[in-house]
């Protein structure tokens, strides 16, 4: 028996497919023509499943819609997944091409004399791309602290007499004694960098990044 | 004896919301945690580096194997 009732049907009454039946058309003629779930129908009557791809994604009834976009949000995210992934190996990668045998290099950054009590200079340590900064707050203490600022490396201004370094950027404040951050964006605090002061001379031996 | 019914599309529906849900916690925690590996290599802390790529590489690997599932049940729909 035919199942495609958009043919003509048979008008006999003892048409096969009829056999007991006391109206005039016949059993199959009100049989769902595609799958009861499937309301997008295709110009060409096709099932959906012999349709290309672009069809499918876009229907016309509502539930299909739905699953069809939360499906393609879910591979959205799990691209995004990737792209977070990739940034973790980036990190890991950068860290791995960084880490030499650990040891920085002793600079001479100036003699005591050069900086007088309550000033400070800059200098590039321990390469010319990190700039830092030199305090003298009083006679006998020396601080260096890396100049970039912890929050977007904006260059930060020691200001000796109120006790703080200042990132004019964001206002951004550290406390000068300690590098730790005390106000506006920049949450971690300012890298410290080890001095020693050998006779006359001071000398930086190294750079200590903090977290807190 | 098991019948491989193919699923039908409210099945289909819950099965991708719930997909979602998990894939976008799974997101959101490898946001977090690469914010967090960030904060801790600017701040000179390098021993979490390795295992934090390790976390974020098996958060993606889950959420490929969901992705693969859900391509696995629109092939059994046709």
């Amino acid at each position: 028996m035919n199942d495609d009732a958009r043919e003509t049907l048979d008008p006999r009454i003892d048409s096969p497919g009829r056999e007991g039946l006391t109206g005039t058309t016949a059993a199959n003629a009100y049989r769902p023509l595609h799958d009861a779930e499937q309301v997008t129908i295709a110009p060409d009557w096709r099932p959906m499943d012999e349709q290309p791809a672009w069809r499918t994604d876009f229907p016309i009834d509502w539930p299909q819609d739905h699953y069809v976009e939360r499906r393609d949000f879910t591979k959205f995210m799990v691209l995004t997944s990737l792209a977070f992934t990739v940034g973790q190996f980036w990190i890991a990668v950068k860290d791995w091409m960084e880490k030499g045998d650990g040891t920085r290099p002793l600079t001479r950054l100036a003699s005591v004399e050069d900086i007088r009590v309550g000033t400070a200079q800059t200098f590039a340590y321990p390469t010319e791309h990190d700039p830092c900064i030199l305090i003298r707050p009083d006679e006998r203490t020396f601080l260096a602290y890396s100049q970039k600022c912890t929050h977007l490396s904006c260059a930060v201004v020691p200001d000796v007499e109120h006790g703080v370094i200042r990132c004019p950027c964001h206002e951004g404040k550290f406390d000068l004694a300690s590098g730790r951050s005390l106000a506006g964006p920049p949450r971690r605090p300012l890298s410290i960098v080890r001095l020693e002061v050998r006779g006359n001379d001071i000398f930086a031996a190294g750079v200590e990044e903090r977290t807190v | 004896m098991s019948i491989n019914r193919p699923f039908t599309r409210g099945q289909r529906a819950t099965i991708v919301n719930g997909m979602l849900a998990f894939v976008m916690m799974l997101v959101i925690l490898q946001l977090w945690l690469l914010t967090a590996t960030m904060n801790a290599y600017l701040g000179g802390d390098e021993s979490l580096v390795w295992p934090a790529a390790a976390a974020s590489l098996a958060c993606l690997l889950l959420n490929a194997g969901l992705l693969r599932y859900l391509y696995q049940i629109e092939r059994t729909r046709r």
